[in-house]
């Protein structure tokens, strides 16, 4: 086991390596992704190692580049698109929606489409209009797409090998405020598959970050350190919080949400994301569902307003920082 | 004046006139030079079975048989003229009336109508036959076509010399079309990226009700040229002009030459689909106009001036249009309904827990039913 100590862009840089490596059929597309390295330089160094056949530097046009990608799966390729920011992604929207996630489905399975949409999204970095926001609600509500996100260098590295190995498309949101976190990464161990129940850290996966037995908090990308955060506050203050990583949106891995609020009887779920029509809506629905006679409280959403996301000086009052999270924890414990 | 004749000009590219005569050009006649009358006779049955089989299916749409039919009835020259160009190893990716072409890939055009019937969303394995499924959403293939050009040029398969293994890709759709983003991206792609793709546009002079002038000032081959791509027009009723414009655009993709844009003038003769009604913003006129240009009947009189349409040619072919419509009714009135379950099938490549679940739920609550009645729901 070789681990080595590196940021999440490089996390991510690294597995796209090893798939450019492993699979000559493995592409990359984006807009400045080449010589530049991409504008978070994930790709890094990977153009002048695998030339512009295979890091393609594309037109400035997101229909464009999923809608060719499209094409490229089709004959074989296993494209894996960077969309530069998450507010740029709905001119893809339809090649996305209409196209990508159907073609599985209308052609009764004959054609796949190994396809993965990276996009940088959420907040907390001082960005202007249309940098900072989280769409991913709005993939996981189309069937035929898969949805994750990794909150640490060590996932991105493991998730981004299993999205390029999936058979179908994958939208793989990589929180751009964590880009610059650093860990250690085992950079030898293969990946597990992407979709066993076997693999506990598969594709498929929400994983148990810490464990407690008063509330369980659920969160996934950017949110998930400011859950460790306020789960390491709240402990100090004699509450024992079970901290989620959900790594998975859709599929939504609904058992291990289950097991833990059974336990608990108390759920919380975070993240950037407007909270109506949001993530945390539908977990909340489904925890209800299956824990109804387990829970203490009504499952509380801590995330996003029904706002635009707001402008930078005040930020960090829309997203769901520690002290946020920290008082809905207390409010389950008020039932 | 109709806006068909407004946007007509000299720039057409025609081999054979609306009365059957032969006409030369200095750059196309060569490229069709060798079509014999076993060629145009193969062309001539190839349309006369489509239209056959397109009246069939919008009388089964009248019988209640289909939801919805988009005939291709009067685009049958430029439809199967680009087909017959094809080589097998080129891959085409059609919109949604390419009826024409299907026949000349092969297709059993009876699967044509599994979508139609609301049976099926695609309805045929299109590797199979180099011809993807038809797409709805005006323009979006245009893009998958060019991706799909990208990655043949990557599989080394464009300039090699051998035209058993030079590949190129054809991408069909119509003037409405051309004012998506979607296709002007696919130039874009195709052009800087020098793409083996041949984009195929068929003029039929109406997006349903809008003529093409509410898409373009311009003639639409004027398009391409904005983007650097060698564009053509070509007369669309003319299935020679329509072959040789084709092959020519082919060979420039096969060869490493990059993409070539056609606009082939031509005229949807039906309505847009079974659902439309032309007489709200078309005159009888316009209809009377082209019924004078049917690319079929231009093609048999060429034949039969030239004495290339055998009697026992067109009894044989009038008995094989019978026997494919007999076919097609029975073919589409055998087809029942998918399972209610079938609904779940093939949402994912992978195993998904919610689309298992989902349907575990929806398999026991179909179970509650008595099968006395499960019959009748
Ligand atoms: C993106 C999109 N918008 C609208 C429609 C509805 N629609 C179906 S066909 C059509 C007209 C298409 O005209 P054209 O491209 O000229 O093709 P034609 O039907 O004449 O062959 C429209 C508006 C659609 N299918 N897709
Ligand atoms: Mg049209």
């Amino acid at each position: 086991m070789t681990t080595e100590r590196i940021t999440f862009a490089k996390a991510i840089n690294s597995g796209l390596r090893r798939a450019l490596e492993q699979d000559p059929k493995v592409l990359l597309m984006g807009e400045d992704i080449g010589a530049l390295g991409g504008v978070f330089r994930v790709t890094d160094g990977l153009h002048k190692d695998f030339g512009p056949d295979r890091v393609v530097d594309t037109p400035l046009a997101e229909s464009g580049i999923v809608g060719t990608a499209i094409g490229l799966a089709l004959r074989g390729y296993r494209p894996v698109c960077e969309i530069q920011f998450d507010g740029f992604i709905f001119p893809a929207f339809d090649q996305i929606t209409t196209q990508l996630a159907k073609m599985h489905y209308r052609s009764q399975g004959r054609l796949t489409l190994p396809v993965v949409i990276r996009v940088p999204f959420g907040g907390g970095i001082g960005a202007i209009e249309h940098h900072s926001e989280s769409p991913e609600a709005l993939f996981a509500h189309t069937p035929g797409l898969r949805v994750v996100s990794p909150s640490n260098p060590a996932d991105a590295y493991a998730m981004i090998q299993q999205a390029i190995a999936s058979p179908d498309p994958v939208l793989f949101f990589e929180p751009k405020v964590r880009y610059w976190d650093k860990a250690d990464v085992d950079l030898e161990t293969p990946a597990e598959p992407p979709h066993t129940d076997a693999a506990p850290t598969g594709l498929d996966r929400a994983r148990v970050l810490r464990e407690g037995t008063d509330v369980t908090l659920i969160a996934y990308g950017p949110s998930v350190a400011p859950a460790l955060k306020a789960a390491a506050t709240a402990a100090a203050e004699g509450t024992s919080v079970e901290v989620i990583d959900l790594r998975t949106i859709s599929p939504l891995d609904t058992d291990t949400l289950v097991a833990s609020v059974r336990k608990t009887g108390r759920c919380v779920v975070a993240h950037e994301a407007p909270v109506l029509y949001g993530t945390g809506a539908e977990i909340a629905a489904r925890v209800t569902e299956r824990c109804f006679f387990h829970l203490q409280a009504p499952v509380l959403r801590v995330g996003g307003f029904h706002v635009p996301y707001p402008v930078a000086k005040i930020e960090q009052d829309y997203l769901p920082n520690l002290d946020r999270i920290l008082e809905a924890i207390d409010r389950t414990l008020t039932f | 004046m109709s806006p068909a004749e407004h946007l007509a000009d000299a720039g057409l590219v025609q081999l054979l006139t609306p009365a059957g005569e032969r006409v030369d050009h200095p750059v196309y006649s060569p490229l069709a030079a060798h079509l014999d009358g076993d060629a145009l006779r193969a062309m001539y049955r190839d349309m006369v079975l489509v239209r056959r089989f397109d009246n069939e299916a919008t009388s089964l749409q009248r019988q209640g048989e289909l939801g919805l039919w988009a005939q291709s009835l009067g685009q049958e020259g430029a439809q199967v003229g680009s087909g017959h160009a094809l080589a097998p190893q080129d891959y085409v990716f059609p919109s949604y009336r390419e009826h024409g072409v299907a026949q000349t890939r092969g297709v059993d055009l009876a699967n044509l109508l599994r979508l139609f019937r609301g049976i099926d969303h695609g309805g045929w394995d299109p590797t199979a036959h180099n011809f993807h499924l038809y797409t709805l959403v005006i323009g979006s293939h245009t893009l998958h076509a060019t991706g799909y050009a990208m990655g043949v040029q990557r599989d080394g398969l464009v300039g090699t010399g051998d035209p058993t293994r030079d590949t190129a890709v054809v991408t069909y759709f119509g003037d409405g079309a051309t004012s998506q983003g979607d296709v002007n991206e696919a130039l874009v792609f195709a052009a800087v990226n020098n793409a083996p793709l041949v984009l195929f546009c068929q003029n039929n002079q109406w997006a349903i009700s809008e003529p093409t002038t509410r898409q373009a000032r311009v003639p639409l081959a004027d398009r391409g040229l904005g983007f650097g791509v060698p564009s053509v027009r070509v007369d669309g009723n003319d299935v020679i002009a329509s072959y040789a414009v084709t092959a020519e655009a082919l060979e420039r993709a096969r060869s490493g030459g990059g993409p070539t844009f056609i606009e082939a003038f031509t005229y949807r003769m039906g309505a847009h689909t079974t659902s439309d009604d032309p007489t709200r913003y078309r005159s009888a006129a316009e209809d009377e106009y082209w019924r004078q240009r049917d690319p079929i009947d231009r093609l048999r009189l060429h034949l039969e001036q030239t004495d290339e349409l055998p009697a026992a040619f067109a009894t044989d072919l009038e008995a094989e249009a019978v026997a494919l419509g007999e076919r097609i009714r029975s073919t589409v009135r055998s087809w029942g309904p998918p399972t209610p379950a079938s609904m779940f099938d093939h949402v994912y490549a992978s195993p998904n827990s919610v689309v298992d679940s989902e349907r575990a739920w929806f398999e026991s609550y179909e179970s509650t039913f008595a099968p006395t009645q499960g019959g009748a729901r």
